[in-house]
């Protein structure tokens, strides 16, 4: 009977040795190098797994970011817009880099076609969705450069930053963005926009992107960007550009002065989180000249925005 | 008589309420300025070869085709172009529009006015094709496809039948049924020179029995012809698809993204057989169609020749007026039509119909949720799973719809129609095809 238990346990005993043996000597053989540094920069990333650097997921931005740092020795376009600054540090000081402090920044809805602002003339009825909307209609106010209200971006968003206000029927972004550009990606009609937070958040933009000329535009919407010029005559610093009867304001030049502010005749310029100015006698509105219709046509993409963002921020640094 | 031809997979069967069916076609007089939109055919807009301040007659090429699936438009009316702007359309935005104030109604002198029908076809097939190229027709059941591409099969593939889609399944609508009725004779030649530009033996001209009255003018009139056959078909929506009549008619299975000429047949609408007779035996470009104007609570629903670019308000008020409970106007059928947002819409060449839905009719349920009842897969024509395309479109994941076949998809709105929970499943199927088919041509 004892013998029986013997053997058994010699038998599976032995078998279990070999296997062992074996196993041992197939994962030295098949053994994957990984860089131990990809676990301590994952480890201290923020783990939101948002995209929003372009990558999917952290753990791939973390192998991104170690490959170029033994490649290329810098961390060039790799940028967790969630963890910011503080981050990127982090991830430099891992890798042994010195990374450049960049400016924060934030989701900005360049619409202000509300309710009162764009009235509708039309009802929408069918599927709560933007981008079915977009390809259907030009919206419920006439405008077709304008926020369609739906919450493509609502949805689009992980990090609970941006809802649509009721009265409005506008999204509105706050504190909470962490400019990972989900909503950029999901707004149908590009009028989300990525932009410098600023010092103390305070921001100035303009909240219009229709190109259509200036009648068209203002029998639509109270508060659209006519092209009147105004603004970049009253610019100082050359932030502001004209393209098909729109201005843009360059968030890099732009020196929050807020002359353009006050000057626009339609309030299309937006101030944010300024404190209140004093109050100044009222101009008589004059009548918007016609813009200079040689301006040729030329979007201006987010990813040109970013580019040559990134390029004057080289040429000031040299 | 036995059982009626029809396709085999799902179909529904809509009240038809076909209000102008006996409202013979009325000539609609010239309007005072027409708006005619570049973009009038599926594929790429057409290109202006006028300016402003030019003289134009009626049946001069205003705009040239901007690509090979593309076509000529011509000046509907005789007057002076106005500007070349934007202007509001039928896909509810503002496109590039070309606006002419009429002046008087002067043809074009090349063009052949008269009533007399002239029946003989002396032009070889590649003459005929390159008419109706120049005659900038499309496909006038309301997809706008250019007609003659469909004319000319990739090479290796040949056309065995020609089918005439008489079918005008959609509700309300019945432009085709009074074209049939009152045109019968040019249709038949149309069909003819079709015949003749594809080299096919045999045409079917299908129609379902619902208009009984233009099955028994037609078979009336094809008496003398043994090639062309009328079919009476049940009816059953959406028989007027492409897909859909070629089942019906000779019991082919067009493939999943193939066109009707892999199994060798070609489709054309009746309203375009006529046009064909026009361009083709008149010299007539494409610059006026049949439209109905119906609707429950409009006084006199009629169907009307109209100029191409007149606007639907001079339609509506001819129909005596707009109706004061209106919920929505429709471009095109109850079905597959779109609500217009504007009065100022022209109509254009896909023009069939407008709809003027009451408030009650048109109102939309408040959407609820799946109880997986299947009613949108038992009708669905081309054997989808509209629950599921839909959701996965709403929720983005478009990868699993294109490999449902959301392409497949017909846009024929039976799912929706039948839905108890009121799931707009159309509006997410159509949001995903768009995005589907943006995907397919991005990774080409």
């Amino acid at each position: 009977m004892d013998n029986i238990i013997i053997i058994a346990i010699s038998a599976l005993g032995g078998l279990g040795l070999i296997m062992a043996i074996i196993l041992y000597f197939i994962a030295n053989k098949f053994k994957v190098f990984e860089d131990p540094k990809i676990d301590e920069v994952e480890e201290a990333l923020p783990s939101a797994n948002c995209g929003g650097c372009g990558f999917p997921g952290c753990r791939a931005y973390a192998e991104a970011a170690v490959k170029s740092a033994k490649e290329n020795g810098n961390l060039d376009g790799l940028n967790c817009p969630v963890g910011g600054n503080d981050v990127s540090q982090a991830v430099g000081k891992i890798l042994g880099l010195e990374v450049e402090a960049k400016d924060p920044m934030i989701a900005v809805v360049r619409c202000n076609g509300s309710r009162t602002n764009s009235p509708g003339k039309v009802n929408y009825e069918g599927a709560t969705s933007c981008s079915f909307a977009h390809a259907l209609y030009a919206g419920e106010g006439g405008c077709m450069h304008g926020c369609l209200g739906l919450g493509d971006c609502v949805d689009s968003c992980d990090f609970d930053a941006i809802h649509m206000n009721p009265e409005t029927g506008l999204p509105e972004v706050n504190t909470k963005c962490t400019a990972c550009g989900a909503c950029v990606t999901a707004c149908p009609r590009d009028i989300i926009e990525l932009r410098k937070r600023g010092p103390k958040d305070k921001r100035i933009f303009v909240s219009c992107i229709n190109q259509e000329k200036g009648a068209p535009a203002k029998k639509n919407c109270a508060v659209a960007c006519i092209g009147c010029s105004k603004c970049l005559k009253v610019c100082k610093f050359d932030a502001i550009t004209i393209t098909s009867f729109l201005a843009y304001i360059d968030f890099e030049k732009c020196t929050l002065c807020r002359k353009c502010v006050e000057e626009c005749p339609t309030s299309a310029i937006h101030e944010i989180n300024f404190k209140p100015r004093k109050p100044r006698p009222e101009k008589p509105k004059a009548k918007a000249p016609e813009a200079d219709k040689s301006v040729a046509r030329k979007t201006t993409t987010q990813k040109e925005v970013v580019t040559q963002d990134l390029k004057d921020e080289k040429d000031n640094k040299e | 008589m036995g059982i009626l031809r029809t396709f085999a997979l799902g179909g529904i069967h809509p009240p038809e309420n076909k209000l102008s069916a006996n409202a013979p076609i009325e000539t609609l007089p010239v309007p005072k300025q027409a708006i005619v939109p570049l973009g009038q055919n599926l594929g790429a807009p057409s290109k202006p070869i006028v300016k402003k301040g030019d003289e134009v007659k009626v049946g001069q090429l205003i705009a040239e085709a901007g690509g090979f699936i593309s076509t000529n438009i011509h000046s509907p009316v005789s007057g002076k172009i106005f500007k070349i702007d934007n202007a509001i359309d039928g896909t509810g935005y503002k496109r590039p529009c070309i606006i002419i104030n009429v002046a008087d109604d002067v043809w074009d002198d090349t063009i052949d006015t008269s009533a007399e029908i002239v029946s003989e076809i002396k032009q070889s097939p590649e003459e005929i094709i390159d008419i109706i190229k120049n005659a900038g027709i499309v496909g006038l059941g309301g997809a706008t496809f250019p007609t003659y591409v469909k004319l000319m099969p990739p090479p290796g593939k040949t056309a065995e039948y020609l089918i005439i889609n008489g079918v005008e399944c959609e509700p309300y609508l019945t432009s085709d049924h009074r074209l049939m009725l009152e045109k019968g004779r040019e249709i038949i030649i149309g069909t003819r020179i079709l015949m003749k530009a594809l080299n096919v033996k045999k045409a079917f001209i299908g129609i379902e029995n619902n208009k009984p009255d233009a099955i028994n003018h037609m078979t009336e009139l094809v008496k003398s012809h043994d090639d062309i056959e009328i079919q009476s078909l049940k009816v059953q929506y959406p028989q007027g698809g492409e897909k859909q009549l070629i089942k019906a008619s000779v019991n082919r299975e067009v493939p999943s993204g193939k066109l009707p000429i892999e199994v060798g047949c070609v489709v054309q609408n009746v309203g375009t057989a006529f046009a064909v007779y026009e361009a083709v035996q008149k010299n007539k470009p494409l610059v006026e169609r049949v439209v109905t104007v119906t609707g429950k609570s409009v006084k006199k629903p009629s169907n009307f020749m109209v100029r191409i670019g007149t606007p639907i308000s001079e339609l509506i008020d001819a129909a005596d007026g707009l109706p004061e409970n209106t919920g929505k106007i429709i471009g095109g059928g109850p079905m597959m039509g779109k609500a217009i947002t504007s009065l100022e819409v022209p109509v254009v060449k896909g023009s069939s119909g407008i709809l003027i839905m009451e408030e009650g009719e048109s109102f939309r349920s408040t959407e609820g949720p799946c109880i997986r009842c299947s009613k949108c897969t038992y009708v669905c024509p081309m054997g989808l799973e509209p629950y599921l395309l839909s959701k996965a479109a709403k929720l983005s994941n478009f990868e699993m719809a294109e490999n449902e076949s959301i392409m497949d998809c017909i846009e024929c709105g039976s799912c929706q129609y039948g839905c108890p929970a009121a799931i707009p499943l159309l509006d997410y199927l159509r949001l995903g095809k768009l995005k589907v088919g943006q995907i397919m041509r991005n990774r080409k």
